[in-house]
């Protein structure tokens, strides 16, 4: 596992685009005959595009849940509420720091790979420490699911706890998905393989899935 | 093969209004008060999406008939009016059609569902469980006992969970399971479902409504046609769903009030 | 050095059979493993429909070998009631999941989507490819239900709560039935989502030189409209699966409310909401019947239009009109629960974007019929298919009509007035814009041709065989012929008897017919007449510009470069009476969209 990328990659910035499609080069040439349209200054890499249709779809998903939520809990007086487990606040910070470490990461890499060496900069050092903290989350609330349970408080316990747990474990599933982003990026970033708009892209999901932790966080305060 | 697909559209438009136009299949006679306002939107929606079917097939089949022998040589041509024009004419013609329907179906819809059951309509509970409906009066007390799902048993013949011994109220219920309801009087229908979502409809009287679990709904409807009628499931309920019905009978008033005191003794 | 630019999709042509033909990043084998997948869930779903009508028309005769099918749900091959329940429900939901969500969208659209576009592949080609096999998991995972012990679901494909969600109890198939079920079609969910991605991200970014938006295709639009709707509606079911799974595995009571009682037992349940499941399926119910169509109206307009040599009379008002549908489907969905038990008032809220939705309809259609006007219109299998296409979907939009007013839906739900109406205006409709699909694009996708005499033979038994099956199904409705009952007991519905089995002898032929289809099919693909040329029809899209079948990349060497809108036919003062797209021909009078 190296921590250090040897190289910066070499980019030559005259180069032409490539000769297909994707990524906006071909729009900007005017050829000399015909009438062609101009189409955009630049086209964004399909993967800035793709994960914002990605979200869309998970905003979707935890919007259902909202709402089976919020139509759940008037539909009959059975709601027991109770109060979140106190590390899920810890957890919060853990999750907000990580989106700060990888706006580090992020930063210094971006750096690196336009070709500027910045003495001991490591630039896949924030990236592990984001991994770490992202995999702190999870243990985090893995430790609330355990206390739960210890206490005989499970999934059928009460429709509050229900919810509680699917909205939880739907946010962790979605955030391992968001760690395996964050092993590839290291794999590639240790590769020299790394673009950045992938590494733009795990990034915008990275912050989603704490801004979407934000989010169950107050919902389920506000309604739990 | 295009002239025979034209004659075929028109021969299939024509015959598919044929019925319709003799009544072959009429909708079921209607025995209800609120039904003609029914039955006129039914009439209206019929005559307009019949005119646009028998046009816009009719058209389909001419201009197939028509266009599809055109010449290399032939020149294109423009439909008057253009794309704008057909924008506008859809507009206009589909646009205030559906607003009268929906403006007027909706004065058909809030007779029965927005307004709110005479003050002398006769109570009827029904229950829907797999697969029977069952009927409770409230007796002279004019008062339904409570349920207690815990005791409902098909095996003791107590659909309704009553308990008479506890139960004031429960004691001069009368359960029965058919219904029967005297004419030319408003009925309020309260509806239960034991298990699973069910259906209370009654074509003839103009009445659907699903029973949904966990919730109290109701209707209300008065008879004008004395006569046997069925109540039938239309929400899937499981195996026997097809079978589940139960008869509806509109009885005259002196019938009516033998058929309760008949059904009493027998409790 | 490694170069860090690699290109967003390129990848190289695959070398082994698993590679190329199995697991293969190539969005044209992607999509032709879709097509391969509906085509048998449709022969699947046919076959069901013939054990239904056949038990609907004959309920007590033995249907000979029914028994090796299920030994309890056919003792001495006589259909049981809960039986034909289960097979209806398998029907339903094979149909409508994977045939009408999967070969309009998922198999023409994987194949040809980038190829319109100009591009070389979708931008995630992995994804794509997990797109397919996920979808082909999940329609493993449905099938299974048939070989549990009590057999699949006989809920429905809606699936209604709280009969879905109380477990064995409900009847048989409602335990793991139900949950093979909501397992199946939560994973389904997952492909469908993995395929929008790719198709979004395609129409956005992964255009060739010149095409703007604009200058797509209307086939493209179509998809692209189909995926949007396609990410939002299909997120919001796979969360009603899951709460519907743990309320049979894990004891939650998100859909069952507290008291019931089932075989005099009461349930342990409490507290659930029976119409939440109603409100999440239908929201993404209703958008689906427009994922289904959607594709099919982009089809019939570009093989229309290629047939009729001339462009539609509004390029713009056919997209804004399929953009007006998509948008308007999110707000129609409770016409489906108008006597479900919502509030009253919700109905007349919800009808007036229902009767809406019928001017974005009516305008597609009078647009299509404006075009046919004074057009050179030919005559072949696929023009057929998109003629009868039109015919259909009048047919069925007319239906519409008395079904969004609360009103009469007071007579018409939950009889064989709705099941007519969504098979003509959904089921046949989208049926026929696959064939009219297949029958034009099949030269491209295999370099041959199919058989036109017995596609003509196809298409009229199919137009007229469908007819025959669900105009009766109105009349049944209006009568007040009750729909999911497996067989006709009450008084009112006897005399009935006889027009169902006229229908199911209809069905029976029409599924003749098909077999038709499927013979030419699969006998064209390897001894068909080698397609004359690249462009057999003389269209003007992309697709029509590259070799037969498409190399790896699309376009081999030189990526193409888009010159005109699409549809330039008849052009006046043009050297021929088709300039296609990538002609850099200049022309004086280009047909401009308006």
């Amino acid at each position: 596992m190296a921590t250090t990328v040897h190289d910066s990659p070499k980019i030559d910035v005259g180069r032409l685009p490539s000769q297909g499609s994707g990524n906006g080069g071909w729009r900007n040439r005017v050829p000399a005959d015909g009438d062609l349209r101009r189409v955009k200054g630049s086209s964004p890499p399909p993967s800035s595009t793709g994960i914002w249709v990605g979200l869309a779809a998970i905003t979707m998903t935890f919007a259902a849940f909202t709402s089976a939520l919020i139509v759940r809990q008037g539909s009959a007086a059975d709601w027991q509420h109770f109060t979140l487990p106190s590390i899920l606040y810890l957890n919060t910070l853990v999750i907000i720091a990580s989106s700060v470490t990888l706006e580090i990461a992020r930063r210094r890499i971006a750096t690196f790979m336009s070709g500027n060496k910045i003495e001991g900069a490591a630039p896949a050092r924030w990236l592990y420490v984001t991994l770490f903290l992202g995999l702190l989350f999870v243990a985090g609330q893995t430790f609330a699911w355990l206390q739960l349970r210890s206490q005989g408080l499970v999934l059928a316990t009460n429709i509050s706890y229900s919810f509680f747990y699917v909205l939880t474990v739907a946010h962790a599933l979605h955030l391992l998905g968001g760690l395996g982003g964050l092993v590839r990026v290291i794999g590639k970033l240790n590769r020299s393989a790394l673009r950045r708009s992938t590494l733009n892209a795990t990034a915008i999901y990275w912050h989603f899935m704490g801004g979407l932790w934000l989010y169950l966080l107050l919902l389920l305060r506000m309604k739990l | 093969m295009a002239k025979l697909f034209a004659v075929v559209i028109v021969l299939i438009a024509i015959g598919s209004a044929i019925p319709i136009i003799m009544h072959t299949w009429p909708l079921p006679q209607d025995i209800s008060v609120h039904g003609q306002l029914i039955d006129e939107q039914f009439a209206d929606t019929m005559a307009e999406a019949g005119i646009s079917f028998l046009a816009s097939q009719i058209l389909l089949a001419f201009f197939i008939w028509r266009f599809s022998a055109s010449r290399p040589s032939d020149k294109i041509k423009s439909f008057p009016g253009g794309a704008m024009g057909l924008v506008i004419a859809a507009f206009l013609l589909v646009g205030t059609e559906v607003l009268a329907l929906g403006v007027f179906g909706a004065k058909a819809w809030g007779s029965v569902y927005l307004t709110a059951p005479a003050a002398d309509a006769i109570p009827v509970q029904v229950q829907a469980g797999q697969f029977a409906f069952y009927f409770r009066y409230p007796g002279p007390d004019g008062k339904f006992g409570p349920i207690h799902p815990d005791q409902i048993s098909e095996a003791n013949a107590n659909f309704f969970g009553i308990d008479t011994t506890h139960d004031q109220d429960s004691k001069d219920d009368i359960v029965t399971a058919e219904m029967a309801i005297p004419v030319n009087r408003e009925i309020h229908l309260l509806m239960h479902s034991k298990d699973v979502g069910h259906s209370f409809y009654v074509p003839e009287l103009r009445v659907q409504q699903d029973f949904v679990p966990g919730l109290d709904l109701s209707v209300h409807f008065t008879a004008t046609k004395i006569g046997k009628y069925e109540i039938v499931c239309t929400q899937l309920c499981g195996l026997g769903h097809y079978n589940m019905k139960a008869y509806l009978e509109v009885k005259s008033q002196e019938d009516y009030d033998a058929w309760i005191k008949q059904q009493a003794a027998l409790q | 050095m490694h170069d860090m630019s690699t290109h967003a999709v390129s990848h190289g042509a695959p070398t082994s059979f698993i590679s190329k033909h199995v697991f293969s990043l190539d969005h044209k084998v992607i999509g032709k493993q879709y097509y391969a997948l509906a085509l048998v869930a449709a022969v699947v779903g046919m076959f069901l429909s013939w054990l239904m009508r056949i038990h609907l028309g004959w309920g007590s005769y033995a249907i000979p070998g029914l028994h090796l099918l299920s030994k309890s749900g056919a003792p001495g091959d006589v259909m049981t009631p809960e039986y034909y329940l289960q097979l209806m429900t398998m029907h339903g939901t094979i149909m409508v999941f994977f045939v009408l969500t999967t070969a309009p969208f998922a198999a023409f659209g994987n194949f040809f989507l980038p190829i319109q576009t100009g591009a070389e592949d979708m931008p995630f080609p992995h994804f794509n490819m997990m797109s397919f096999w996920v979808t082909f998991v999940a329609f493993l995972v449905m099938v299974a239900g048939f070989f549990v012990a009590d057999g699949p679901s006989l809920g429905g494909w809606t699936q209604y709560a709280p009969l879905s969600a109380v477990g064995a109890v409900g009847g048989p198939g409602q335990g793991w039935g139900v949950v093979l079920w909501a397992a199946s079609i939560g994973i389904f969910c997952i492909g469908q989502l993995l395929g929008s991605l790719n198709f979004i991200t395609t129409t956005l970014d992964m255009r060739c030189k010149g095409m703007s938006l604009m200058r797509l295709p209307l086939t493209a639009w179509a998809w692209f409209i189909t995926s949007i709707m396609g990410l939002t509606a299909f997120a919001v079911l796979m969360p009603a699966c899951i709460l519907l799974i743990l309320d049979h595995v894990a004891g939650t009571s998100f859909f069952v409310p507290s008291n019931l009682v089932i075989g005099d037992h009461l349930l342990p349940h409490s507290g659930g909401s029976t119409l939440l499941w109603q409100h999440l399926f239908w929201f993404f119910g209703h958008p689906e019947v427009y994922i289904a169509i959607v594709p099919g109206l982009g089809i019939v307009s570009h093989v229309l239009i290629t047939n009729m040599r001339r462009p539609m009379l509004s390029h713009r008002v056919l997209i804004y009109s399929m953009g007006a549908l998509a948008v308007l489907s999110y707000m129609v969905y409770g016409h489906h629960m108008f006597v479900s038990g919502m509030n009253p008032v919700s109905a007349i809220a919800f009808s007036f974007p229902t009767l809406v939705i019928t001017i974005p309809s009516t305008i597609v259609v009078l647009i299509w019929l404006g075009s046919l006007y004074g057009s050179k219109l030919r005559i072949n299998s696929a023009s057929l298919f998109s003629l009868g296409f039109v015919s259909m979907f009048i047919s069925g939009g007319v239906s519409g009509f008395f079904l969004a007013q609360p009103s009469l839906d007071i007579m018409l739900h939950a009889t064989y007035f709705v099941v007519g109406h969504f098979h003509l205006v959904m089921g046949v409709a989208a049926m026929f814009g696959i064939f009219a699909g297949t029958y034009f694009w099949f030269p491209k996708m295999t370099g041959r041709m199919m058989n036109e005499t017995w596609g003509k033979v196809h298409f009229i038994m199919s137009f007229i065989g469908a007819y025959c099956i669900f105009m009766p199904f109105h009349y049944l409705g209006m009568a007040g012929n009750v729909r999911r009952y497996q067989a006709f007991t009450d008084d009112y519905l006897i005399p009935l008897i006889p027009v169902h089995k006229f229908i199911t002898v209809a069905a029976i032929l029409t599924g003749f017919a098909q077999l038709i289809f499927i013979v030419n099919l699969i006998y064209s693909r390897f001894k068909g007449p080698l397609a004359p040329n690249d462009n057999p029809w003389q269209g003007t899209s992309l697709e029509w510009s590259t070799a037969t079948p498409p190399p790896h990349n699309n376009f081999g060497d030189k990526m193409p470069v888009v010159y005109h809108d699409p549809y330039q036919y008849s052009v006046e003062g043009a050297s021929a009476d088709f300039i296609m797209q990538t002609s850099p021909e200049k022309l004086t009078n280009p047909h401009e969209e308006k």
